[in-house]
This record gives structure tokens, C-alpha cells and sequence, in this order.
């Protein structure tokens, strides 16, 4: 029996391998992909694109743009005259943001202690507005101190745990992981299984002498396999490449992945039983669970910033739970007597997503 | 003319074919729209009730005066309090909270004789970029403290000599609120008709291919423009269908602006879905497999989406990635999207991006009518 | 017309190192039943997908219906109708639907195609499921309704790829009924199968063995010349030697 159930399982296995071009796609993809978000996707900006709109002319004026402009972010592309210009300049994209000094600028700042300053910026983007008004607004805190007009008082001292060079790709290389493992593991047996169904040879599985939870078993054994050695690759390429460190128990990062992928093998075999063709099941599997994977996941967007029906949905995401995870052990040493709740989510995810296809596949059977 | 009725026929065909499929039509139909609705709220980075924890040593009237400034800022939200610096790593850890606030001993004190004295946040910063907008509302609060100072403390001399204040008031142009849907909502329509365009166009012609029906149809003698014709325009007219209704909801649910002309976004959807289906189309006659042609297409829409400046900005890429993301015409699309709807540009301002969508729809198309073959070798 | 409708000389085709057919020669005369008959992996179905333009020969000469294999396949798949192994007409429509689509695309004008579908599925027996997806039609019927769409546009020749595999004797002896008429109209008619019991219903057949023609002519002549009682013995002793069987 046993012998037969391992026969099975090298099949399912050759089968996979002697697809080059699918093997190729599921070793080659997470490397190229972590490679290329690694090195492109940021969250800094390092050139702003500025437009000086100035009313005053004075030497503080001077003095601001020339400090603005020496700080290495900024590029001046437009010097405007009125305000209309700086319509133009957004409409055509030459300008990030435009700087608009009051008149009398210098004359009000030394005289009266205040004096204005607008910022306007292309808000059709608020991500860049607001990392751009952001880099301005410390410019210019930084111009008052050094010359000493700054409100003396409490100085802030900011300290960053964990991450200190707020590294994107401390942020990004947890959320790869759960994405590509998510889409690969559920995706890879929801096709495998509805392809078997479509094509008649479940039936032929189904009155071998094999029984359904080892047919079930032996379909997605392999992509646990697989899937692991994706994450092996990730997690050695984080660090040789990007330098993200792990700080808790490698084990465990393994273990915890090895748990998410059950949860994911067991979202797609749950998918490949409710659905009848691999057309249906590849199209929940991609375009059901792309967008809520990379949106709800927390992987770009923080969880705790979303209105609270989406931070409910974001519960039912599996890899939102996996991130916490990963970033725990990698950036922050957790043990599981930190992760235990997350842990124990997935476990209970997992186990439900398993009973409902059981359930559902033996209901077939009958 | 016949050439076109032979076409007439194609197109009916796909358009039984995918109408009888029951199991489709809500992924094709309800799906995207469902996404649409809800995902588009999701994607902010505006914080806020950020939980922070408490470590206030000095336990002075103005250090509490400092936390209640914090508290009822609305940005922040106190969930507990301590004097060791062993909780103040574990309360991070657990992420009971993303800030913690410390308020050395002698705070008051040293602020009455010296004029100056120093507190710490220890912002949890595994997300380098929430941990950056957490330190920005910070010192907000810490700078609007310092200027009301003299008055807290009016016996301190120390504090008494003129303040020098820059006023920045930030404004964004055509969205002056700042609201993230007016950003998302476009890019979220986009994304969404290009996965359901190029995940089913890339499904078909493979999808006959394994049944076998292609021998049956490359056995007539169809024109090789012909079938690619056939193939695409379906789901080309579902395609600008969806971006109808895409567009509704955005109006309607969203209230996002429409300033530019729809004519122009139309035009710039109807060659951008040429892309998008050509791609499939040639994705689908270069693979075996269903199960292939979905990876290759899932691989190409992973890159597209996250390098195309939807959820992180282009400019923030280094100079290589910018030069590549030209080749990506999700980037374009979105481009046009956001300048037509949001800023009104009209055609002259969108000419670039869209004659790269152009160039690129006609290298796709005549790549599938190319690799397609009624006869293999 | 040409004297003859199929003409082949020496046409080979590797797949990398595997020689698949090789170097078949054989002519076929206008109104014949010709069968094309071997083993598994004789290579059938590749000779038949170069005779009918899906497969572009490795070397040597073809001619169907008159035209050449290697520069007019377009010109051939006009005149020619096909059935293949793989049951291939679309599930998902209707007999209907299916006769429509394919009148479609051989360019059939709307008025006629609508008069020859009605009259087609009068003569099949189909009207009562005219409407009815093929997914529901059990497969005999679906393979009677996929040999009259393949002679839709009323070719002159027609190529049928085990067209009754998988069904039982009697519904297999109707369709050749089927072939009968069709052949008595003038059409020639090109089967490859491997019901040993069909190759007696053919004018002359010819014997596949690793990838060549090991016996073409009639069947009484070749039971004959292998002093057998059936085509079935005939067969046998030919394939015995066979060096690629499953």
C-alpha cells in the first residue's frame, strides 16, 4: 500500500519536472522577481522635481532655495513667475511640487517671527505629496536651526527599532514570500486537481486502491516540496543580496513557513473541489487572490490605516497573518511566545480549509 | 464583405461559448467590480490611532501635559504605560504598540533653568515608511509644544526670547484633500481589466489546443488574420465593458473626478486592451498548457502591476527601473488614467505614453498573427 | 480532376532524431474508400496531418487534391474535410450552433447554411437535440454529426482520423453506412483506424509498421497474399516484427 502511495507521489512529481517550462517558471519566477523588487521598488523618493515660485526675492528666500537645492533630493525644473505657471508645470508633470514663497518673505520671518510658505503638490499622487511635503517641511526646520531661529524647547529624538536605515526591502522581502508562496502553492493544486478532473483520469485515481486522502495527499506533497525550496531561495537571496537580516530562529522561519504553505496547499485544493474546470479554478486562484494578497496582506499598505470593514477582511487573509510572522522572526528575533497567535490562526485556517474540501471531495464520491 | 463574415462567425462563437460557461461569469462579471468596490479603500498610508506606550519618568504636570497633547492629537492612542526599557522593546515586539514615548527624568526642570531638554520615540520601524509618516505626526505635535511654551511656563526666562516660525501650509493640486481613492481607484480599474483580459485571452486559444478543436479550425481555410481577429475582439468588447462599468463605479461610489475627456480615455483603453489582449493571445499560442500559459501570464502581471507606479511611486525607483518600467504598458495606462481623469490633460500631454501603448499594441498583434501557424514543423 | 487525388513519394518526418513516418509512397484514386491502417505509434496521424496541411514534411513529395503540401496548404485545406481522432467539434454549443460555425468559417453564405443544417440534422436523426449541448449527446452521435460538418462545404475528399474509436459495433457498422453514401456521392474517403473488422469495408488499405507502408492493395488481394482468413491475421503477421508497439 504504502509503495503504491510513494509510486503515486513520483509521478506526481516527474510530472511537474518534465514540464521545463513550468519548472522553469516556479524555480526561475521568485528569484527574478524578489531580484527585480528588491533592487526597483522603494518607498524613498531620491529625486524631487521642485518648482520655485517666489513672491519675495530676498536673501531668505535665497538663502532657503539654495538649501533646498543642495540637499542632494531636490532638482529645480521650473522657475515660475505666477501661479498659473505652476498649473502648467503639474499639468505637464515637470514638477513634483512647487514652493511658493509669500511677498516679503525675509521681511516678515525676522520682523513679525513668522512668515508663510505654501506647498503645492501633485496630489493626483498623495503618496509622493506627502513624502514630498515631508523632505520640504524638515529642509526648511533644519534652515531655522542652523541659524538659530528655531523655537528652542523639547528636542525629538527619534529612534528607529529594528530597521533603523528604513530599508524597504526589510518590508518588501516578507511580503514576496507570502505572495509568491500564496499564488504558487494555491494555484499549483487547484489546476492540478480540476486538470484530472477535466480530463477523466480522477475517476481512474479514484477506483485504484489508493484512498482519497492519499490521492489528495499525494497531489500536493510535491508543491510542498517545491514551494519550499522557493522559500529557501528567498530567504538566502534576502540575505546574500539585500542583507536582510534574520534575527530570530531560522528554524522557526522554516516551520512557520512550512505552515503557511500548508495553509495555502489547502486553500487551493478547497478552490479546485467547489469549482468543476481549471479555467474557474485558475481564475480564483490569480485573479481572485492577487489583489486582496497584496493589498490586504499589509504587505505595501499598513492594515492599521484602513477603514475597520477592510481591517475585518484582512483577517480572513491568510498572509497577513504570515507577515506578521515573517517580519517578527527576520526583523524583530521573535520567538513564538510572541508569534503564537498568528501561528495558531493559521493552523486553524488551515485545518478548516482541509475538513471543507475532505468534506466536499468524499461528497463527490458518493 | 466575406473575410469579415467568416469573423461575424468567430465572434459569435466565443461569445456562446463564454456565456454558457455559468462558473466563469461571475469571476468575468461581479468579481472585478466587487474588488473594485472594497480594495480601493485599502490602499492609504494616512496612520492614524497609532498606538503608542507611555515611559514618563519626570511625572511632572508638564510631561503630562505633553502625553494629553498626544492623546487628543487624534493622531495617537495611548494602550499603556511602564518604567522599564525591557517592556518598552517587548511591547514593540508583541506590536501592542508602534511608538514608544520617553520622557526623561528632570524633563521640567531642565527645561526651566536650561530652556532645553530632550525626550525619545522609539517608533517600531519593521515598515520603514509607516515608521517615517508615525515620526512626521510626532514631531508635528512636539514643534506646535514648543511654540506654546512660554505661555505654559511663564516664570521660565529661558523660554521668553522671540520665536521664529516658518507657517508651511501644503495643499494638493487637483486633489486637494489628499484622498487616496482619487489615486487608487483608477490604477485598481486598470489592473482589474487587465487581469481578466489577459488571463482569459490567454486561456482560449490554448484552451483549443488541448481539446483539440484547433486541428478542426486549422483544417479550414480561415485566414490567420482572421482568427486572431475573432479572438481578440471578444474580449476586447468585454474588456471595454468592464472599463465602463469600472468607470461608473469610480464616479459614482468613488467620486472620482472626470476632468479630461472620456473620448480620449476610451481611445487610450481600446489600444491599451490591444496590448493587453495580444499579449495573451501570443502567450497562448506559444504554450502546451493551460496551466503553463497561466504561469507565464501570472509571472508578467506580478511584474506589471507592482512596477508600474501603482502602489509605490516610479520616481522613488532607481534610474534602470525607471528606463524599464517604459517597456511596462500597465505604467502607460495608468499614466493616462490618472492625467485624463484627475489633471484634464488632453491629448498632447498623453502623446508619448500613448504612442508607446500604440507601438506596442502593434508589435503584440503582429507578433500573435505571426506565431500562430495553421501548419506546424 | 487528376488521375489521382492523393499522390505521395518518399515523404519523411523527423522529430529531432525520431523518424516518425518514413519515406511513404502511395497514390489514392478519386472515389475510393482508402484505408490507412497500423499499430500505435505507426505513424498515422503524423502522415495524415501532413496530407491535410497541420504538419509541414521533413522531405519528400505530396500532392493532395492536386496541390502541393509544401507551398499551397492553404489551396488544399479548401478542398478538403476533416475528422479528427480527438473528438473535435465544441462541446459547449449546441449541433446547431457547431454546423453554423463551421459553415462560417468554409464561408458558407447564411441562407444556404441555414437550409443545409436543417436538412442535415433532419438526415441524422438529430432534430430532437438540435439545441441540446453535445456535452449531452452520447459519443456515436456526436461522431455522425462531426463526419457530416466535416463534408459540409462538400469537399471532394475527406479525411477521417479513427473516426468510430471508443463506441460499439453497431454504431460503428452506421457510420460506416455513412461513409458508403458519402463515397457513393463521388467523394473520396482517406480512414486511418484500427478495427481490423473496418479494413474489410475498404477499397484497398495499406499497413503502417514503424513508420512505413508494409502492404498497400485491396483486401482480398492481401488476405490472399498472407494466406489469412481475416484482415485481423493479416495485420498480425505484418506488425508482428513491429520494433515500436506500446
Amino acid at each position: 500500500m504504502m509503495q503504491r502511495f510513494i509510486g503515486f507521489v513520483r509521478k506526481e512529481f516527474s510530472h511537474i519536472v518534465r514540464d521545463r517550462r513550468t519548472a522553469a517558471i516556479l524555480f526561475g519566477m521568485p528569484v527574478l522577481q524578489l531580484l527585480l523588487f528588491g533592487f526597483a521598488i522603494k518607498n524613498e523618493i531620491s529625486e524631487i522635481r521642485v518648482g520655485i515660485l517666489d513672491h519675495s526675492h530676498d536673501l531668505v528666500t535665497q538663502e532657503l532655495t539654495d538649501k533646498l537645492l543642495s540637499s542632494g533630493t531636490f532638482v529645480a525644473t521650473a522657475t515660475l513667475s505666477n501661479e498659473r505657471e505652476a498649473g502648467e508645470a503639474f499639468a505637464s508633470g515637470r514638477v513634483n511640487e512647487v514652493v511658493v514663497f509669500e511677498p516679503a518673505f525675509g521681511d516678515r520671518l525676522l520682523r513679525d517671527g513668522h512668515a508663510g510658505l505654501q506647498l503645492l503638490t501633485d496630489g493626483s499622487d498623495p503618496n509622493v505629496s506627502r513624502i514630498v511635503a515631508g523632505y520640504t517641511t524638515s529642509v526648511v526646520r533644519e534652515y531655522l536651526r542652523e541659524k538659530g531661529l528655531a523655537a528652542s524647547g523639547i528636542e525629538a529624538v527619534p529612534l528607529m527599532m529594528f530597521n533603523p536605515g528604513l530599508k524597504s526591502v526589510y518590508l518588501f522581502v516578507p511580503g514576496l514570500m507570502a505572495m509568491i508562496l500564496m499564488l504558487v502553492s494555491a494555484l499549483m493544486t487547484s489546476i492540478s486537481i480540476t486538470r484530472e478532473k477535466e480530463s477523466g483520469t480522477m475517476e481512474l485515481l479514484l477506483v485504484s486502491s489508493l484512498r482519497p486522502v492519499q490521492i489528495i495527499i499525494g497531489k500536493v506533497v510535491p508543491y510542498l516540496v517545491l514551494a519550499f525550496v522557493n522559500v529557501i531561495t528567498v530567504v538566502a537571496l534576502a540575505f546574500f543580496v539585500f542583507g536582510v537580516p534574520c534575527r530570530g530562529s531560522i528554524l522557526l522561519l522554516f516551520l512557520e513557513s512550512l505552515l503557511f504553505i500548508l495553509t495555502a496547499l489547502s486553500l487551493g485544493l478547497l478552490i479546485s473541489t467547489i469549482t468543476s474546470s481549471q479555467q474557474v479554478a485558475m481564475m480564483i486562484s490569480l485573479a481572485g487572490l492577487l489583489l486582496p494578497t497584496v493589498l490586504l496582506s499589509g504587505f505595501i499598505f499598513p492594515i492599521a490605516s484602513m477603514p475597520w470593514p477592510l481591517q475585518a477582511i484582512s483577517n480572513l487573509i491568510p498572509a497577513r497573518w504570515y507577515l506578521v510572522i515573517v517580519r517578527g522572526v527576520m526583523l524583530k528575533g521573535a520567538g513564538i511566545a510572541v508569534l503564537w497567535k498568528e501561528t495558531l490562526i493559521l493552523v486553524v485556517m488551515t485545518a478548516l480549509y482541509l475538513t471543507f474540501s475532505v468534506r466536499k471531495f468524499s461528497e463527490r464520491l458518493q | 464583405m466575406a473575410g469579415l463574415r467568416v469573423v461575424g462567425h468567430l465572434l459569435q462563437k466565443e461569445f456562446l461559448q463564454i456565456f454558457r460557461n455559468r462558473g466563469m461569469l461571475p469571476i468575468i462579471f461581479i468579481m472585478p467590480f466587487i474588488q473594485l468596490a472594497i480594495l480601493s479603500n485599502a490602499a492609504t498610508f494616512d496612520v492614524s490611532r497609532v498606538p503608542f506606550h507611555l515611559q514618563d519618568f519626570d511625572r511632572s504636570s508638564l510631561s503630562h501635559r505633553l502625553v494629553e497633547s498626544f492623546s487628543s492629537s487624534g493622531y495617537f492612542r495611548m494602550t499603556g504605560h511602564s518604567f522599564a526599557r525591557k517592556t518598552a522593546l517587548d511591547v514593540l515586539l508583541s506590536r501592542d504598540a508602534d511608538m514608544v514615548l520617553v520622557i526623561p527624568e528632570a524633563f521640567e526642570k531642565d527645561l526651566a533653568t536650561t530652556g532645553h531638554t530632550r525626550i525619545q520615540f522609539m517608533i517600531n520601524a519593521e515598515d520603514g515608511f509607516t515608521a517615517g509618516v508615525i515620526r512626521g505626526y510626532a514631531d508635528e505635535i512636539v514643534s506646535t509644544f514648543n511654540r506654546d511654551l512660554p505661555s505654559l511656563m511663564p516664570q521660565s526666562d529661558r523660554l521668553v526670547k522671540p520665536v521664529f516660525d516658518i507657517d508651511i501650509r501644503q495643499s494638493g493640486w487637483y486633489n486637494p484633500e489628499l484622498l487616496y481613492t482619487y489615486y487608487m481607484v483608477p490604477g485598481i480599474i486598470v489592473i482589474l481589466v487587465t487581469m481578466i483580459g489577459l488571463f482569459l485571452s490567454g486561456m482560449n486559444v490554448v484552451r483549443e489546443k488541448e481539446i483539440g478543436t484547433i486541428d478542426q479550425i486549422n483544417v479550414t481555410p480561415i485566414r490567420r488574420w482572421q482568427f486572431i481577429t475573432g479572438k481578440l475582439l471578444p474580449f476586447w468588447i468585454i474588456g471595454i465593458g468592464e472599463f465602463t462599468a469600472g468607470i461608473v463605479i469610480a464616479r459614482v461610489l468613488f467620486h472620482v473626478p472626470m476632468i479630461g475627456s472620456y473620448a480620449l480615455i476610451y481611445a487610450a483603453a481600446g489600444i491599451y486592451l490591444l496590448v493587453v489582449l495580444g499579449m495573451g493571445l501570443l502567450i497562448s499560442t506559444m504554450t502546451e498548457t493551460q496551466q503553463q500559459a497561466m504561469f507565464i501570464a501570472w509571472f508578467f502581471s506580478v511584474i506589471f502591476i507592482l512596477l508600474s507606479g501603482l502602489f509605490t511611486p516610479t520616481e522613488s525607483m532607481p534610474g534602470w527601473a525607471q528606463y524599464l518600467t517604459q517597456l511596462n504598458p500597465i505604467r502607460h495606462f495608468v499614466d493616462i488614467m490618472r492625467r485624463v481623469m484627475l489633471k484634464g490633460a488632453g491629448v498632447e500631454l498623453i502623446m508619448q505614453p500613448l504612442s508607446i501603448l500604440g507601438a506596442q499594441a502593434i508589435l503584440m498583434l503582429a507578433l500573435a498573427v505571426n506565431r500562430y501557424r495553421k501548419s506546424s514543423r | 480532376m487528376p488521375e489521382q487525388v492523393i499522390h505521395t513519394d518518399k515523404l519523411t518526418k523527423r522529430f529531432g532524431t525520431f523518424t516518425a513516418v518514413d519515406g511513404i509512397s502511395f497514390s489514392v484514386r478519386p472515389g475510393e474508400i482508402f484505408g490507412f491502417l497500423g499499430a500505435n505509434g505507426a505513424g498515422k496521424t503524423t502522415a495524415m496531418k501532413m496530407l491535410t496541411g497541420l504538419l509541414i514534411p521533413s522531405g519528400g513529395l505530396a500532392t493532395v487534391a492536386g496541390f502541393d503540401v509544401y507551398r499551397e496548404p492553404e489551396s488544399i485545406k479548401r478542398s478538403i474535410g476533416y475528422m479528427s481522432q480527438r473528438f473535435s467539434l465544441y462541446d459547449d454549443l449546441t449541433p446547431r450552433e457547431n454546423i453554423r460555425f463551421f459553415g462560417g468559417i468554409y464561408g458558407l453564405a447564411s441562407k444556404e447554411l441555414r437550409e443545409k443544417c436543417d436538412r442535415m440534422l433532419e438526415r441524422l436523426d438529430l432534430k430532437g437535440v438540435a439545441d441540446t449541448r453535445l456535452a449531452a449527446l452520447p459519443l456515436g452521435w456526436k461522431q455522425k454529426l462531426a463526419f457530416s460538418v466535416a463534408l459540409l462545404h462538400e469537399p471532394k475528399l475527406v479525411f477521417l482520423d479513427e473516426p468510430t474509436g471508443g463506441v460499439d459495433p453497431v454504431t460503428r457498422r452506421r457510420f460506416w453506412d455513412l461513409i458508403y453514401q458519402a463515397a457513393s456521392g463521388g467523394v473520396t474517403v482517406f480512414v486511418t483506424t484500427h478495427y481490423m473488422d473496418e479494413a474489410e469495408y475498404c477499397d484497398r488499405v495499406s499497413i503502417m509498421v514503424d513508420g512505413r507502408i508494409a502492404a498497400l492493395d485491396s483486401p482480398e488481394e492481401l488476405k490472399r497474399r498472407y494466406d489469412a482468413e481475416t484482415m485481423n491475421d493479416v495485420f498480425i503477421s505484418l506488425a508482428r516484427p513491429a520494433r515500436r508497439s506500446e
